[in-house]
């Protein structure tokens, strides 16, 4: 076609092309305003929260400005021997403001937390300059130095370098049990004192065998419901969903009372002569208790998506499989296996995530191996209120899921999830 | 589901194996919620079946609990069922509303970054609870709207929207557009549209929505964890504090009692649910 070819017009006289895209930009708009009030209200409420739980945790700046000025002459310190007669009168500055505002037990905390033993020694720095001792036309070095024998060694000024920059990756390290040493290297704490270590390999191990559990148990019945007649299989739904829709503390106190020493589920094994009557094995508060419980609580998230997946393979597939000459084995491992990979995906994915962000039923019923990181962060925000840990092992929480989400995206793709 | 006449032996005993399994898991999904019905009307104290319950003895029964949990002056249950049923009501009714809107514009073809902006939406699904606690939290906190009502609501209707906006795009899928320009042509406004026709539509879809949003805040109990004051307790919260402490046959009663709710919400999300497919068939 040549460009001398008339445009085609619209009856107002505008180039039709244009028109159409003005339409279809009023069409996109239309569309977003829809979104725009859920987007804009978890946008507000929910995804800047989370972000603001990464400042949090990496925030150190509260230090950074309570001692301005003693940082600033530090810039020059080698950090070997004492700080030169400057940087003390700096900090002596910075700590009679301190002292002023009240906020001198904030920076004894927190210098404290950096190396054990600033919290003796700022107080009795603190007595010396309320009783105003020292006495500023004099050395100030040698005065301080005189307070106390920790203000001479420099381990100490070392220390108060260290909390100069106002980010620290201190609490993602306190979460793997290391921490940042005298000549910044990340180093191991001190063996009997790893105890998120313990909490982490726990957590992704319960979630994992849960996992498997709950794919064992469900793979079959998921067959079954899709395979048996209507009727039937309606009949059946009802046990996968009632569970799916009754509360998680109904269930979990279900479990506590199925579970216990004088327990149903104990009284049936001394009547079919499992146990004696007197030896009653303990199978609450311990891992047995959480693998029970929460394979029976996540279960239903295995079935359904592994049903809706199984419903709409053709039984006629198994019937051709083995009418070709498969055994009935054959043909599942080869034909009807392979088509179900989606929902297990989706199952187990689902469970997965459920399983590694539990904290309610492993505290009920696992007592003191049921601790998962998740009830760790919740210790940290009720208990200690040591928030900007809380926030540091939140989202290395949440780190983990997106990349189990990312490889999940790879293997089979996310758009295969179904919700029953 | 039975097996034809020529089936090998082994085959037999593995297809009779298959339904051992099945059988068990089936019990094992199900029996636990039936414990909790005779131990609810327990005439003691204790946690076990007595003798007397055995023996299917009268007397062995009662409604103590029951009277307990209504009467009862140490338990604050009737506190928190009003403050759950408030919040559940509320954030239902505030993730429906949301979530209904944005999937309408989900659907539509003409969506930019259709992908990206889903994702953000249904994040709240996706991500720990524990997770979603801290971030609300720390909203709420700063807000002022830690111990409140208000708080409790809006931290659940975050929550509760995702699967709002999931079912009502399952449900738009499957939905003929050319109705709504049929009555455009006949003269409608988009408004009137969307009441008289659309609406009507995809009305199952919206109430299932609603059911998944109304469970999820009635029963959440993480993140109120950090959220409720002493006046803000919910059902959840009184069920984890007295497990926690010791486990009272009145939490039984009200277990029994939540049971009976959730199967009434199963039964209707059930006919919704085939509502919704039969009006689907319809419009194909």
């Amino acid at each position: 076609m040549s460009s001398e070819t008339k445009q085609i017009l619209t009856t107002d006289g505008i180039p039709l092309e244009i028109s159409l895209k003005k339409a279809e930009r009023k069409n996109k708009i239309k569309a977003f305003l829809l979104v725009a009030p859920l987007l804009l209200f978890l946008i507000i409420t929910y995804i800047f929260p989370i972000g603001e739980m990464f400042t949090r945790s990496i925030d150190d700046k509260m230090i950074t400005n309570m001692l301005p000025k003693t940082f600033k002459s530090m810039e020059t310190w080698d950090g070997k021997e004492l700080p030169s007669e400057e940087v003390f009168s700096s900090f002596l500055s910075d700590f009679k403001i301190l002292v002023e505002k009240k906020e001198h037990g904030k920076l004894a905390q927190r210098l404290n937390k950096e190396k054990n033993g600033f919290n003796t020694i700022t107080k009795k720095l603190f007595r010396q300059v309320k009783r105003n001792k020292i006495d500023e036309t004099q050395s100030i070095k040698e005065q301080i130095m005189k307070v106390h024998k920790r203000w001479r060694n420099v381990e100490y000024w070392q220390a108060i370098k260290r909390t100069a920059p106002p980010y620290t990756s201190a609490k993602y390290l306190k979460a793997m049990d290391m921490y940042l040493n005298e000549d910044n290297k990340i180093t191991q704490v001190s063996e009997d004192r790893r105890i998120h270590r313990i909490l982490w390999l726990r957590t992704v191990e319960v979630a994992f065998f849960v996992t498997v559990f709950c794919f064992l148990m469900g793979y079959p019945i998921a067959h079954l419901l899709a395979t048996l007649p209507m009727k039937y299989s309606n009949l059946l739904m009802i046990c996968v969903l009632l569970p799916f829709w009754t509360s998680l503390l109904v269930r979990t106190a279900s479990w506590m009372i199925l579970l216990q020493q004088q327990g149903v589920v104990n009284d049936f094994f001394v009547m079919i002569g499992l146990v004696a009557d007197d030896n009653r094995p303990e199978m609450m508060y311990n891992k047995v208790g959480t693998y029970v419980a929460m394979t029976q609580i996540l279960l239903p998230f295995m079935v359904l998506p592994l049903y809706s997946v199984m419903k709409t393979i053709s039984p006629s597939l198994m019937r051709a499989g083995k009418s070709l000459g498969g055994t009935p084995f054959v043909a599942f491992w080869k034909v009807y296996f392979p088509l179900t990979i989606p929902g297990i995906g989706a199952g187990c994915l689902l469970v997965f995530i459920l399983a590694i962000g539990y904290y309610i039923t492993p505290a009920l019923v696992g007592g003191a191996s049921g601790t998962l990181i998740s009830n760790q962060i919740a210790y940290h925000m009720k208990t200690t209120l040591d928030w900007s840990f809380a926030s540091a092992m939140g989202l290395m929480l949440l780190g983990g899921v997106l990349v189990i989400y990312w490889l999940y995206n790879k293997l089979v793709g996310v758009d295969n999830i179904k919700l029953g | 589901m039975a097996l034809p006449k020529y089936t090998e032996t082994r085959y037999r005993i593995w297809h009779y194996f298959y339904i051992a399994i099945c059988t068990f898991v089936f019990i094992f999904l199900i029996a636990p919620l039936f414990v909790i019905f005779p131990l609810s009307f327990n005439a003691e104290e204790f946690l076990v079946f007595s003798e007397g319950m055995k023996n299917l003895d009268p007397d062995a029964f009662s409604l103590r609990w029951y009277k307990d949990m209504v009467y009862g002056t140490k338990n604050p249950w009737g506190l928190a069922a009003k403050n759950s049923f408030i919040i559940a009501i509320f954030a239902t009714l505030g993730s429906v509303i949301l979530g209904t809107v944005a999937a309408l514009g989900l659907s539509s073809r003409h969506m930019p970054f259709k992908g990206i902006i889903m994702a953000t939406l249904i994040s709240p699904m996706i991500v720990p609870l524990i997770i979603s606690g801290v971030a609300i939290f720390f909203f709420m906190a700063k807000a002022g709207l830690a111990a409140t009502h208000t708080g409790i609501v809006l931290a659940h209707i975050i929550l509760g929207t995702p699967f709002v906006v999931i079912t009502v795009t399952a449900t738009l899928s499957g939905f003929d557009h050319s109705v709504t320009r049929a009555a455009a042509s006949l003269g409608s406004n988009p408004v009137n549209t969307f009441m008289k026709v659309t609406l009507p539509l995809i009305l199952p879809g919206v109430i299932s929505g609603g059911l998944f949003a109304f469970v999820t805040s009635f029963d959440e109990v993480v993140v109120v964890l950090f959220l409720a004051g002493l006046e803000n307790t919910t059902i959840p919260i009184q069920m984890w504090t007295g497990l926690r402490e010791q486990l009272s046959p009145t939490i039984l009663a009200v277990a029994t009692c939540l049971i009976v709710l959730s199967t009434l919400i199963l039964i209707s999300a059930e006919l919704l649910r085939r509502r919704s497919e039969r009006l689907r068939g319809i419009n194909r």
